[in-house]
């Protein structure tokens, strides 16, 4: 017991011996210095954010800060947190948000929920209202913790400026540990203006938090006995490969076991998508083949993935004929929607390397051969006519063949969520890792353009390019606005059909066409971005599109390119809600 | 099937941790029967106990969720009869109630309850055991005019001998923390 209660002993997380601030000695500084101070400590040296009343303090203090630490002003607080989601998928570093309280704040509640489902380390800083108002309906006052608690990995309340250093410490470590997630820091107003000891030790550990389980070899050992002996083995990689940094340890597994993988739409661009293991997109927009052979293989492999409803279809006809071996960092998802046969709970990268030394070495010839013969059939129904069509309207499909074709599969694609969402995702062809950011979880419509803003500033010398449909860069389009201001050299096609194209799309199939308020009425895009002073062009002919592509990633400067697709084309293969995996439709 | 569960959590004695422990069972439209909370026996780590009913395979999801939680050690559920588990219950009576010549002092004894306080015009009955024992006694006490009545959430112990010490042994065993990417 006695050491126990040592291990235990009475404080937070363990925290490093303390490291020099960046001020030379430990002195008393305000708690918005405090703030900036354990940014900077953390290697932080941009942020997005928009100032308001609670906030002030911060911002006052940033004045000083402007040559260490860089901010970007969004239009909109939803612009700023999906800023940091991007930036933080594109590098693999934490994204920081500062908003105000009230409306600042729950302006923010959808990019937390997107971080929190698709698992991206995003640290969001909230003012709030001076301590002694707390709970009065004062000005902007909102309960920020209540709000987010159910949206975040963790959140926490300061309300004296001691409490600084200590909270971003574990702020940090919690964010980007184990299974990554958004985590909000909301501070009193009078805890940003009263005065600290300032040291800063960085946190290694909190004593109730597991974020790392030992890898159980004995549970390695069964899935290797499944492996060896599978006759048609199938591995279904999700964002978990790209999170642990494990793309090498993957694709080592793979080419070792001989074993086709699929990925889910947060796995794409873990593995290149010209490599021959490489059998394409799992779930309802995903590939014919994966989807089909899913109810075929012996041997189901799941890596780093958490089986979303859009991958599974119908639970109950998901793989049924197959052992599954899920490998998994976070306990909560074994076992959550697909049982499995053997779990093996850790890190991926941990868990492959393990799992690869004892698989033998294998070929498949036949069972890829299927893969093959099912890739022919959805190649000849489907992808050759949207990529290269034969009517006159523009395709969704063309236009992201000749980006990719003129990038080298090289640029980093944003997208938002929607038909242009599916069609970049299934067309692209991917070759690096991190270089496919999406809304996946939560489907934000309105995440693109501030997402590839916030990605294009974490990766200046990568090509990023914004694919987005017409409903969703209304949404957020204001954050033109934060391009015109940052002058960074962004990308941005708008595939325009007139239409809320996906919900048009189910309208058409499952709702006797009843387009129930999904035309619209769009605005001249090309006027727009000129007012921004965005360079623009427009296209609505096959004839011109690969010059004008060309001369937008030629361009040195941020372009948008409105090409006006087909308006009532659909994505196509599909499996219908409620419908299993096999029951994949071509047409 | 659903049946009765008795959840036991251990927790950091944060603000708003029982909230973020509440919400994963709102979220998935589980109705909470009882909740109480207290400090454990290692200073400074505290246990809700949490009785639903819900079918086995819901009530392992839960957990696992709770556990989730950032500061949250562990937490394990229960099936009734794996439990030793007691409720307190307090019932107000008119002081008069004695002496009506109804035989509440024979109705107390034999309920193993007690007059905990005497206040005047009103005396209040304690008595601690399972809810259809302090039910029970409502029924029975309902002559003597039950001013008021109220019942604690559930306390519970598991039938083993491992406890909390053994568990956290285990999960710092069984664990690191080390970020490395």
């Amino acid at each position: 017991m006695d050491a126990l209660l040592k291990m235990l002993s009475d404080f937070n997380g363990d925290f490093e011996d303390s490291k020099p601030s960046s001020k030379s000695n430990i002195n008393k500084i305000t708690g918005s210095e405090a703030v900036l101070e354990s940014l900077i400590a953390e290697g932080v040296d941009l942020v997005f954010g928009y100032p308001g009343g609670a906030i002030m303090p911060v911002y006052d203090a940033l004045y000083n800060y402007r040559d260490k630490l860089k901010h970007i002003l969004t239009r909109h607080e939803q612009g700023s947190v999906h800023a940091a989601q991007g930036y933080a998928r594109a590098t693999g570093k934490v994204g920081v948000v500062i908003a105000t309280s009230g409306p600042g704040a729950t302006n923010l509640i959808t990019g937390i929920a997107d971080a929190n489902i698709d698992s991206t380390p995003i640290i969001c800083i909230t003012g709030q209202v001076p301590s002694h108002l707390l709970g009065t309906d004062a000005f902007q006052e909102t309960d920020v913790v209540g709000i987010t608690s159910p949206v975040t990995k963790w959140d926490f309340q300061i309300t004296s400026a001691e409490a600084i250093p200590e909270a971003f410490a574990k702020a940090f470590y919690l964010a980007r540990s184990g299974r990554p997630g958004p985590v909000v820091i909301d501070i009193t107003k009078d805890a940003q203006f009263a005065e600290v000891d300032f040291e800063y030790k960085p946190c290694k550990k909190v004593r109730s938090y597991f974020p790392y389980p030992k890898v159980d070899a004995a549970k390695v050992n069964e899935a290797a006995e499944l492996i060896n002996n599978a006759e048609k083995p199938f591995v279904v990689f999700g964002q978990g490969v790209i999170l642990g940094k494990a793309e090498n340890e993957f694709k080592t597994f793979i080419e070792k076991g001989g074993i086709p993988a699929a990925w889910t739409l947060l796995g794409l661009s873990a593995l290149d998508e010209s490599h021959p293991l490489n059998v394409g997109m799992l779930g309802m927009h995903g590939n014919y083949a994966p989807n089909k052979l899913t109810n075929e293989c012996d041997v189901l492999i799941a890596v780093g993935m958490r089986f979303d409803d859009r991958v599974t279809g119908d639970v109950n006809t998901y793989a049924k004929q197959a052992k599954v071996i899920h490998i998994e960092l976070d306990p909560a998802e074994i076992n959550k929607i697909i049982k499995a046969d053997v779990a093996i709970n850790g890190d991926v990268k941990d868990v492959l390397p393990m799992l690869t030394n004892i698989i033998v070495n294998k070929e498949y010839g036949n069972w890829l051969k299927e893969f093959k013969k099912l890739a022919e059939i959805e190649k000849e129904k489907i992808i050759n006519e949207e990529l290269h069509p034969t009517k006159p309207g523009l395709t969704m499909g063309e236009v992201i063949r000749i980006i990719s074709e003129k990038t080298n599969g090289e640029a980093l694609v944003v997208t938002d969520v929607g038909q242009h969402q599916m069609i970049a995702a299934r067309y692209y062809g991917f070759k690096n890792s991190r270089s496919f950011i999406t809304s996946g979880g939560l489907g934000t419509m309105g995440f693109c353009l501030p997402a590839a803003v916030g990605a294009k500033m974490g990766m200046p010398d990568k090509q990023v390019v914004a694919v987005i449909g017409d409903g969703g860069f209304q949404m957020t389009l204001q954050e033109l606005g934060t391009i015109l201001q940052s002058g960074i050299n962004l990308k941005i096609v708008i595939l325009n059909n007139d239409y809320l194209g996906m919900v048009r799309q189910w309208q058409q199939l499952f709702f006797d066409k009843r387009y129930s308020e999904t035309e619209m009425v769009n605005p001249d895009f090309v006027k727009i971005a000129s007012s921004y002073n965005i360079e623009s062009e427009k296209v609505s002919e096959r004839n011109n599109l690969e010059a004008v592509i060309e001369k937008m990633l030629a361009s040195e400067s941020s372009f948008v390119l409105e090409v006006k697709v087909e308006k009532e084309d659909n994505v196509f293969p599909m499996i219908p809600t409620g419908a299993s995996v096999s029951d994949i439709r071509l047409e | 099937m659903k049946e009765e569960f008795t959840i036991s959590i251990f927790t950091e004695n944060h603000i708003g941790l029982l909230n973020r422990v509440s919400i994963i069972f709102t979220r998935r439209h589980i109705n909470i029967e009882s909740i109480t909370a207290s400090e454990s026996e290692v200073p400074g780590i505290y246990r809700y106990t949490v009785v639903v009913n819900e079918t086995r395979e819901q009530v392992e999801k839960v957990v696992k969720q709770i556990e989730k939680q950032v500061e949250i050690f562990c937490a394990f559920y229960h099936r009734t009869e794996e439990i030793v588990y007691q409720e307190i219950a307090l019932y107000k009576l008119p002081t008069a109630a004695i002496s009506n010549g109804l035989g509440l002092e024979k109705l107390i004894r034999d309920n193993n309850a007690r007059i905990l306080s005497l206040e005047g015009e009103f005396i209040v009955i304690e008595k601690t055991g399972h809810k259809e024992e302090t039910q029970e006694l409502l029924k029975k006490l309902q002559p003597f005019n039950v001013l008021e009545f109220v019942r604690s959430g559930r306390v519970a112990m598991i039938k083993q001998k491992e406890n909390l010490t053994h568990t956290l042994v285990e999960l710092e065993k069984t664990h690191h923390s080390e970020y490395k990417n």
